[in-house]
Formats: C-alpha cells, structure tokens, sequence
C-alpha cells in the first residue's frame, strides 16, 4: 500500500471537485465568450466561481484573475507591476527564501533594469520586520514575501509586513501557495495588494492559478490576446478547472478549521516521535509558526537523496526539498540561508500531510522512518558515532 | 439556469466538446495518481512519464521530434511565446510580418511589439481571404525576424497555403510561426517537411481539454520565456505541469491522428449539404472563405438585409448554438476584421453567420438548421426597413 507525505509538491484532486468538473469536461464546455445559451452558462460559472474564490480570501468578486497556476501569478504579478510601474521606481525587495519562480522572475528583471534586495532570515527562516524597513528607499515599488515558506513550513508575520509596506505605499505582493488551506488568509485584514495562489493547493484541479489584484493596483498584463480577464489575461478560460476551483474553495471554506487540527495532531506527534527515536535528529524551520502539515528534519550523516530512495523502496513518497529542485544536485537554497552547512542541508527529510492522509500513513512512517536512517547511518562513512 | 437544457452545438471553432475517450484518459491523473513531475519518488516519476509519453504523442501528430514540444496553457500563450519569445531573444532584425485575418492573440501581441521598436506589416488578402503572395514577397527583407501567418482562419476556416508562405520566409532567413489552433487534428500538418519554424496549438480546439496547449519550436530556433521559475519545459516555461491537461491533449492527439482523414470527409459532406439546402432556399446568401481550400467543418455566410447578432438570438431560442465570427470579439458590436479585411461590404459582414461543425454533430443536428433558419431569416427581412420584396 502506498504512502503519499508530499502534499507540498502536488495534490490529489478531491473526489467533490472532480465529480462538479465532469459536465464541464464534456458537453458543458462552451467558450464564455460566446453569445449562445452555452456560453452563457459558461459566464456563469466563470463569475459564480470568482465570486468563491474572493470569498475565501476575503477579496472583491472583480478583484480575482484567473491564470493557468501560481507561476504565472507570480509571474504576472511582479513583471506587470514591475514594468506598469518603472516610473515611480525600480527597486524590489524580496527574502532569501522564496520559491524559486519569485528568485527567478527578479533575477530577470535585474536584468532588465530593476534592482533587488534580498532580505536574510534568521535560523527559524523568519523575516524580521526592520530587516525589510531598513532596506526601503524612495526607489522601492514593490515587496515580494511568501506568506510560508513552501520547504520549512516557517510562516511570515504577513500581517505586520503588509502594514509597514501600506505605510509607505509600496505594493506589497505575497505568494500564498503554500499556506493556502492551511491557515487562514484575509486580504483586507494582511494588507495584501497582490497574491498568487494555486488551485491544486486547495485540492483544486491542476493547470489553474489565481491573481488577486486589489482594486487601484495597476499592472501590465503579460499574456495578450482576446482580452478575457478584464484584459490581465487572454485566452479561452478553462472553465472545467475555474468549476473545480470554485467547489474547492467552498469545501475548504467549509472544512479548513477541523481539518488543520487533524494534520497538526499528525505534525506534532511525527515530530515528537522522530526527534524521540532517532538520536541526532533535528527540526528545521520554526518550531511553532510553522504550517500544521509540515514536518522537516535533518538527520546528521545522510544524504537527502538516500533518504529518498530508501523511502522510494517502501512505497512512501516523501520530499528533500521543493520539487522543482529536487532533481538538481544544489542544496536547497532556504536551507542554506537558514545557516546550514552543504551536508547538514543534505540530510533533510519534508513530510507533508493532507486531506487524504490516515492514522495508518503516521504510524507506517514512524515504523519506517527511524528503521531507514538506522540502517543509512550504518552505511554512511560520515556518521561518526554509533548506530 | 433556466436556459441549460441541451442544445445543437454547432460552434465547434470557439470551443469543441472534450471527447469521452480524452475524459477516460485524463481522469485517473486528477484524484488516483497525484504526481509532481519533478518529484523524484514513484508518484513523480509516474507522472513524469506520463507526461513525456503525451509529448511523444503531439509530435506523433506533428511530425517532429518530442523534444521540440512545449506544453502551455493553451493557444492564446503559445503565440504569446512565440512571438515576444523570438522578438526578445535577439536585437538584430526589427521588422514583424503578420497577416490582416490573424486571430487577436497574434494581432494583439504583434501591435504590442511596435512599442519596442518593431515595425509591423500586415500582409492583405483576397476576397476568399487568402493571403496576398506578392505582397508577402515584397515585404519580407533581410531585416525581417518573424512571420506570423495562421494556418487557417478561424471565421472564415480559409486554409492559408503556408508552403508558399515558409518558401518566401526562408529566401530572407526570417522566422516563420504559425497559428495553427484550427486546423491541428483536423488536417495533416508535418512540420518537418514543411519546415515551419513555430506553431501554437490548443486543446480544447480539436476535443482536448481547455488550459492546455502547445507551441512547437523547430530545434534551433531561439526564444525566451515569458514566464519565468522553476525548470520545467527545458526551462522554457515555469510552472508545475497540468499533468491532466498534458495527458488530455495527447490522447485527443493520438485520436486525431488515426481519425482525421475519414472525419474530414464526413464534416465535409454534412456541411456542403447543409450550404446546398440554405443556397436553395434561402435568396440573397453568400458564402464567405474559399470555395475549395477550406476546413471542412467551417460554413461562413452572410445573409443580406438581416443582422447576424439577430439570427444568433433566434437559432438560440431553437437550441442552436452558433457565431456571427469569432467568440473573442462576438460580444462587441465591430464587424468583423476578418470579413472586412476580405473587402466585404460592412452590412454583409453585420449580417454573418459561421456554423462549425465537429465530431459529435451529425444529419440530425444540419437538418434542424435547415427546418428553422429560412423561417428565421425571413422573420427577420419582415421587420427590417432594407428589405424589399
């Protein structure tokens, strides 16, 4: 029986939302664009679903884009503001931690004329509030800050950032996508402009993304064409998608409070168990502002990937790091920051629960996990004390 | 709701139904098999595999090499790609040639790259609205880059003959990409031979699912991203892959493949029949597109004296889904560029109507057109203050 524990990388779609896509799928599927009765009831479900989304978040129904995922929300995010807004400035400031597609978007307006500044974490992976104050200038646009770090868990003090960025009337952007469905998120209340979040994330279909754009934040649109999106973003909707989106935020609406509880039940006890059993075993990232799903250790003298294989062989999928680096050989970069040495950030394990994880799952990795880095260690020539 | 009962759906060039089997393939990827590609354990490695077995299946279709594949959100992004991605990666050619019929995706972005300095042509047509060869010629030089030109027209489904087109874009070594969201999986394309340099292509197009699409780029031919993170795509195009959509778009690939030449046929008949019985009885209709080089499923005509958002609104109120012109502008009042650029007269574009029929229509579906239009059109004439007897 296999074990999934990586629902950080990718989601099982939930049953409910897959069963509300299916008419669309098939003979429901019309272009809202059209004039005729099924593009009408395409409209509809295009605006019923906007208005789901804005209310899970806490947005306006007209402030919510739809983009084919959360990269391109970023994406769309930091390059339309960036270029929309060059006359005011071109400096951005981001941390040390974020997803890859933020690091990459900036390092590519950096060329395109743009400055960035990285904001260090401390070892927990927060950001303190000074160190972003302290790097504004009268050139600073925009902040980018994730609202969790999508390895570590580690959750950022959004609210306050968001504050200090309004006060200064900077545009304050945060990915959302890791924390989406796992803490609660109010845009108004997080003085939020704009954020990306992803479907998937809330057991949504995959290819599907969103943008929330608050009302008088100005961005230039980077896909064009048809003018769907009130502009921001052409091309036919994906309309079976933008209908499982919408069940998926109404059901994680619905059932976000208890079932956090679960996953932390399920974090707090792998936690405990793991840095009880297995001796030189260490949490990263904070050990309470961190989210309910995410557990991630390093264990002294192993290889991540060892790990991994060892863990492929019993049929768990588990996670070193953020998928899209995890074929690289690189260390992940948040770990790094955190202050980790190369090996120390080698020989780190992420679990991540979700909504279809059972009792048994926890009770399978903990009957596994202290056997497998038990028999690694006895291999490894860098473990130096006695298995 | 009131108005969601079934209806005859024959606006299968806005949008097609996605078909059963591409459904059956796609379904286990949404719930049973979830997988980041870029996972290294098992469920990753399943959907990694599932997703380059897709792409073998869209060059099976195209007559490339799979690694000249490159998943996107769909037609709409693909030529977005294409076009800022040519334009950005170099600085040395600034000119742009596209044609007067393009759909808005490309018009759109091609407007767009004159505030970067790129001079834009846009190449004429005739009154079946193919493109004006001796113009093209005359206007593709050494410092032009691109040459954007459909396959087929959308509205009109006017087959462009694009080996002319590639064979004058070569003489100058400029780019060639072409929108090919009409007529992939209708009709054969094999980029190889033709040796077309780019190509959009679209899912929910040919009975895929919506949100995904394709943009072939001919190995060599360099482009930046426009979306930029981690390295999926060969880092051409960040974000985690639609593994349902990819695995949607290869099977509605796969199926084309083995079927589109007896379905060719078929559309063909059922949609000359269904112009033959309108020219009958139906006075002062006239087709729009070539009579010949056309995609057989498209029927487009103007119909005098009668406004083609009228005869929508009437065909709808019999459960008959069509389009006065493409969808993305059929909500504003314009006429259409397309049938204008064509040289027809304003009030005969007004008075258009575009039937596209697809793989679920059939007798039955042209049949129901035939009983209702006539009587429709001729309601209409009744009322309309143009209209003499």
């Amino acid at each position: 029986m296999s074990v999934y524990l990586d629902y950080q990388s990718s989601k099982p779609v939930d049953p409910r939302v897959v069963e509300i896509m299916l008419p669309y799928l098939h003979d429901k599927s019309g272009n809202p664009s059209s004039l005729h009765r099924v593009g009408d009831t395409a409209t509809e479900v295009l605006e019923a679903s906007r208005a789901a989304v804005a209310r899970f978040i806490g947005a306006e129904r007209d402030e919510i884009i739809f983009t084919s995922g959360a990269t391109e929300s970023n994406n769309l995010a930091l390059v339309g503001h960036a270029l929309r807004n060059k006359d005011k400035g071109n400096h951005i400031i981001i941390s040390e931690i974020e997803h890859i597609s933020i690091l990459n978007i900036t390092k590519y307006l950096e060329k395109n004329g743009f400055t960035v500044s990285r904001v260090p974490v401390d070892q927990f992976g927060r950001i303190a509030i000074e160190k972003i104050s302290e790097r504004v200038t009268d050139k600073t646009i925009m902040v980018s800050i994730g609202y969790a770090n999508n390895e570590i868990g580690t959750i950022q003090q959004i609210e306050t950032i968001g504050r200090l960025c309004r006060d200064k009337g900077i545009t304050f952007h945060t990915d959302a996508v890791a924390a989406e469905g796992l803490i609660p998120i109010d845009v108004k209340r997080d003085n939020i402009d704009l954020m990306a979040l992803s479907s998937n994330d809330i057991y949504g279909p995959q290819g599907l993304g969103v943008l929330y754009v608050k009302k008088g934040i100005r961005i230039n649109p980077l896909i064009i064409g048809g003018g769907q999106e009130r502009g921001l973003r052409s091309g036919t909707e994906n309309i079976a998608a933008i209908a499982g989106m919408k069940r998926a935020a109404e059901i994680m609406g619905e059932e976000m409070a208890t079932e956090t509880k679960r996953l932390q039940r399920y974090r707090d006890r792998l936690i405990e168990k793991v840095l009880d059993l297995v001796p030189r075993s260490y949490l990263n990232g904070h050990p309470t502002l961190r989210l309910p799903n995410n557990a991630h250790f390093r264990f002294e003298g192993i290889e991540g990937e060892s790990l991994l294989l060892s863990f492929k062989e019993k049929d768990i999928a588990v996670s070193t790091g953020s998928a899209c680096s995890s074929k690289t050989l690189e260390p992940s970069h948040t770990l790094i920051a955190l202050g980790l040495l190369h090996e120390e950030a080698h020989g780190s394990l992420q679990i991540t629960f979700g909504r279809f994880n059972k009792d048994s799952d926890l009770e399978t990795l903990l009957q596994t996990l202290p056997q497998i880095v038990k028999r690694l260690r006895k291999l490894s020539p860098l473990y130096k004390w006695e298995v | 709701m009131a108005r969601e009962e079934k209806c005859i759906y024959l606006d299968n060039n806005a949008t097609t139904p996605t078909d059963p089997r591409v459904l059956d393939a796609m379904l286990p990827y949404f719930h049973t098999m979830p997988g980041n590609p870029s996972s290294i354990h098992a469920a990753g490695r399943k959907a990694r595999q599932a997703v380059d077995s897709a792409r073998g299946r869209v060059s099976a279709l195209l007559g490339c090499r799979s690694d000249e594949i490159y998943f996107t959100s769909g037609g709409t992004e693909s030529d977005n790609i294409a076009i800022k991605g040519t334009c950005f990666a170099q600085e040395e050619r600034k000119k742009i040639i596209t044609s007067s019929i393009e759909h808005h995706a490309v018009l759109t972005v091609c407007e767009y790259m004159q505030k970067f300095g790129y001079e834009l042509v846009k190449v004429p047509v005739d009154r079946h609205g193919i493109v004006d060869l001796d113009f093209l010629n005359r206007a593709v030089d050494d410092h032009t880059l691109l040459v954007s030109i459909m396959h087929a027209n959308n509205e009109t489904g006017t087959i462009e003959p694009i080996q002319k087109i590639i064979e004058i874009t070569r003489r100058h070594g400029a780019i060639f990409h072409t929108d090919a969201v009409q007529t992939v999986g209708k009709i054969p394309i094999d980029t190889n031979a033709l040796m077309v340099d780019m190509l959009s292509l679209s899912g929910h197009k040919f009975y895929g699912p919506k949100g995904i699409g394709a943009l072939y780029v001919r190995r060599g031919i360099r482009f930046d991203p426009l979306a930029h993170g981690g390295h999926h795509e060969r880092s051409k195009r960040a974000g985690t892959e639609n593994v349902p959509g990819i695995i949607g778009l290869g099977e509605a690939c796969a199926i084309a493949l083995n079927e589109m030449t007896a379905e060719e046929l078929r559309l063909k008949a059922l949609r000359d029949r269904l112009w033959q019985s309108i020219w009958e009885k139906i006075p002062k209709v006239s087709l729009n597109g070539h009579p010949t080089e056309r995609l057989s499923g498209t029927l487009n005509f103007s119909v005098e004296y009668v406004e083609g958002e009228s005869m929508l609104l009437k065909l709808d109120l019999e459960g008959i889904c069509a389009s006065s012109g493409s969808a993305c502008t059929s909500g504003s009042l314009e006429a259409s560029h397309v049938l204008v650029a064509m040289g027809i007269p304003h009030a005969l574009a007004h008075g258009s109507l575009r039937f596209s029929l697809g793989r679920f229509n059939t007798e039955k579906d042209t049949d129901a057109v035939i009983n209702v239009l006539p009587g429709i059109v001729e309601k209409l004439r009744e009322i309309s203050p143009l209209y003499q007897r």
